[in-house]
């Protein structure tokens, strides 16, 4: 079984957001950088069990420049075989996808999978972007995946409930919270990720089909309204007349 | 200019549905729905209220294969001429919106908060609600996918045309095995009230407070993390950066102490109401109405004032 993950940094949950250039550019200033969430505790981690299981090899794949390969020694520390940089600046969803998705058309893989979104553009736009590009289908959310001989067994999240689905391989799945669990990097494996390969790959040129032209900071709340913690009739008085939201 | 709406109407037609005619609307001059499955004819002619002038669906498909309904809503897109393509922003849209991105060449805006500025832009949320940023399409057809709970349905009055359509779905390769769909609960993205705890609840058995208040209220039920990791509440109903981000109308947070990574997911709400017995929680600077007290106590009384509210005004 031959599967790829696509790996993306986003700044440490707990940083700072803040912008420079009048408000074009995000600021990296002290920022810390780790492994999107959804891309390491559950997509790494399922990929990793599902090899253990049925052997195989795992690929990361990630689009970004040098300073992002301490990401890529994280994910091989936690497990991963070998990995792949693509050496560009993801402009937009489009070009990071087409990127992996050329990647993935050339080495043929049985399994494609991304995180659910990052943490940082939340825009659940690559793994779907990834299977049209590949003209595979894609099971998006997925918190359960299972892999029987030539087909998966998913659990995916839809509207107001949770679906069952079969889909036969090659497929790209995108990984939600409920897949696998955080995996903590051993010594050992930090050790051997130094050796493992990390090949560097041109980009292939794509145009950007978004650009994110400024950012605003939501206005910082008014002070908070007190209420007495005996009197719930004046929480709903103000709820109903001054917020009216009730 | 020519706009398609894609909605779900598996279930009726829900708010989120008129929300994204609305936003259609007011994008461009003529608004066409493209829908499949069963929904009656007659209920889907009602969206002519809300500004769309054509509904077409494609019955041969249920929605349940992202790669089928694509290739659907592209021939829809294709057949009007469609320039913008409007989604609600929920689990359908995050797979079929960037199918359709790639498919049909077209940059797509997700996650959108608000109707395109004058400069053509549209603000979306960023950083997990934590900032807004402006987004700019090169192509010339453009895909937007609204948050739901961003702007108000309109109706005007008036009535749609409805016609079958046969968007050559094609075959699918996903076979759906298995629904499991909890009963009278309202779906937490679109919900506009909603009542959630955390940690300072103690324990699930305590949860009953919380869904009194949830169903006084018409509300639905959230959690913070911890909460769902140790299985007292399921896995969906966990807001946060990496949970669910909502924007309802009233956030009601019992026991959470209101971590960064908590906030991220909620800060959007309109208005926010924090209960907690330390005056030091950090939620509070993120509150509009607090209140310094133990859940165990305020959230009965809360559901009481409720009801006695309710009562009232019927
Ligand atoms: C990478 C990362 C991602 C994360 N993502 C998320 C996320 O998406 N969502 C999320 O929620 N968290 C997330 N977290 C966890 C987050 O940092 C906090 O640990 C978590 O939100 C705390 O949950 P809590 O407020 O329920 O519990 P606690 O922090 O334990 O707070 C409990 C609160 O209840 C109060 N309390 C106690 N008893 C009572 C009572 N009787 N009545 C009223 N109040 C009482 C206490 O004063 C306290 O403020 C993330 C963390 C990391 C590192
Ligand atoms: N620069 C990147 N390099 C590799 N994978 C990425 C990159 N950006 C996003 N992804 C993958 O695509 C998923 C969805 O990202 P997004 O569409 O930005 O929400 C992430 O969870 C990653 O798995």
């Amino acid at each position: 079984m031959k599967i790829l993950v696509s790996i993306s940094k986003s700044p440490d949950t707990t940083s700072k957001i803040a912008f420079t250039d009048n408000n074009t550019k995000f600021d990296e200033n002290g920022v810390q950088y780790i492994v999107n969430p959804y891309d390491e505790w559950y997509a790494l981690v399922r990929a990793l069990e599902i090899k253990e299981t049925i052997g195989g090899n795992v690929t990361i794949i990630t689009v970004g420049n040098a300073a992002d390969e301490a990401i890529i020694r994280k994910a091989l520390a936690i497990g991963a075989d070998d990995a792949v940089r693509v050496d560009a600046d993801p402009t937009d969803a489009y070009y990071t996808a087409m990127q992996i998705a050329d990647y993935a058309k050339a080495n043929g893989f049985d399994l494609v999978l991304t995180g659910k979104e990052t943490i940082n553009y939340n825009g659940s736009q690559v793994g779907g972007m990834i299977a049209e590009s590949l003209d595979l289908p894609f099971i998006s959310q997925a918190t359960k995946l299972d892999v029987n001989g030539s087909t998966l067994t998913l659990e995916r999240e839809i509207v107001g409930g949770l679906e069952v689905v079969e889909v036969a391989l090659p497929a790209v799945v995108s990984c939600a919270k409920g897949m696998a669990e955080q995996r903590i990097p051993n010594m050992r494996g930090i050790m051997a990720a130094r050796t493992k390969p990390l090949q560097i790959v041109a980009p292939i040129a794509v145009d950007s089909m978004t650009t994110y032209v400024s950012y605003t900071m939501p206005n910082a709340k008014s002070a908070c309204k007190m209420i007495d913690p005996t009197n719930m009739d004046e929480l709903v008085e103000l709820l109903h007349n001054e917020a009216k939201v009730i | 200019m020519s706009t398609l709406v894609y909605i779900n109407s598996s279930n009726g037609l829900h708010k989120s549905a008129l929300e994204v005619v609305t936003y259609g609307k007011k994008t461009g001059d003529s608004v066409t729905v493209i829908t499949t499955g069963n929904a009656d004819a007659a209920l889907l002619a009602t969206l002519g209220a809300y500004g769309a002038t054509k509904v077409l669906v494609d019955r041969s498909v249920s929605g349940q294969d992202a790669q089928q309904l694509t290739r659907v809503i592209a021939s829809a897109a294709e057949s009007i001429g469609a320039t913008t393509i409007v989604f609600s922003h929920d689990l359908i849209a995050k797979a079929v919106a960037p199918r359709l991105s790639v498919r049909l060449k077209a940059g797509l805006i997700s996650g959108a908060i608000a109707l395109p500025s004058a400069d053509g832009t549209v603000n979306v949320n960023v950083f997990s609600g934590k900032a807004f940023g402006a987004v700019k399409v090169n192509s010339t057809v453009k895909i937007i996918s609204l948050l739901p709970n961003s702007i108000q349905p309109e109706a005007a009055g008036g009535s749609a045309d409805v016609a079958e359509f046969n968007g050559n779905a094609g075959s699918t390769s996903v076979k759906v095995l298995n629904t499991k769909k909890p009963e009278g609960e309202i779906p937490l993205p679109e919900a506009e009230l909603v009542v959630s705890a955390g940690r300072g609840l103690k324990g699930p058995e305590n949860w009953g407070m919380v869904e009194e208040l949830a169903t006084a209220l018409g509300a639905a039920t959230a959690c913070s993390r911890p909460v769902a990791d140790i299985g007292w509440r399921p896995h969906h109903e966990h807001v946060g950066q990496t949970g669910v981000a909502i924007r309802p109308n009233l956030y009601i947070a019992a026991g959470i102490s209101g971590a960064i990574q908590h906030l991220a997911g909620v800060n959007g709400s309109k208005v926010i109401v924090v209960i907690n017995t330390d005056s030091e929680a950090p939620f509070f600077k993120a509150a509009d109405y607090g209140i310094i007290g133990d859940a165990f106590e305020v959230l009965p009384r809360l559901t009481e004032a409720v009801k006695k509210f309710k009562a009232a005004s019927h």
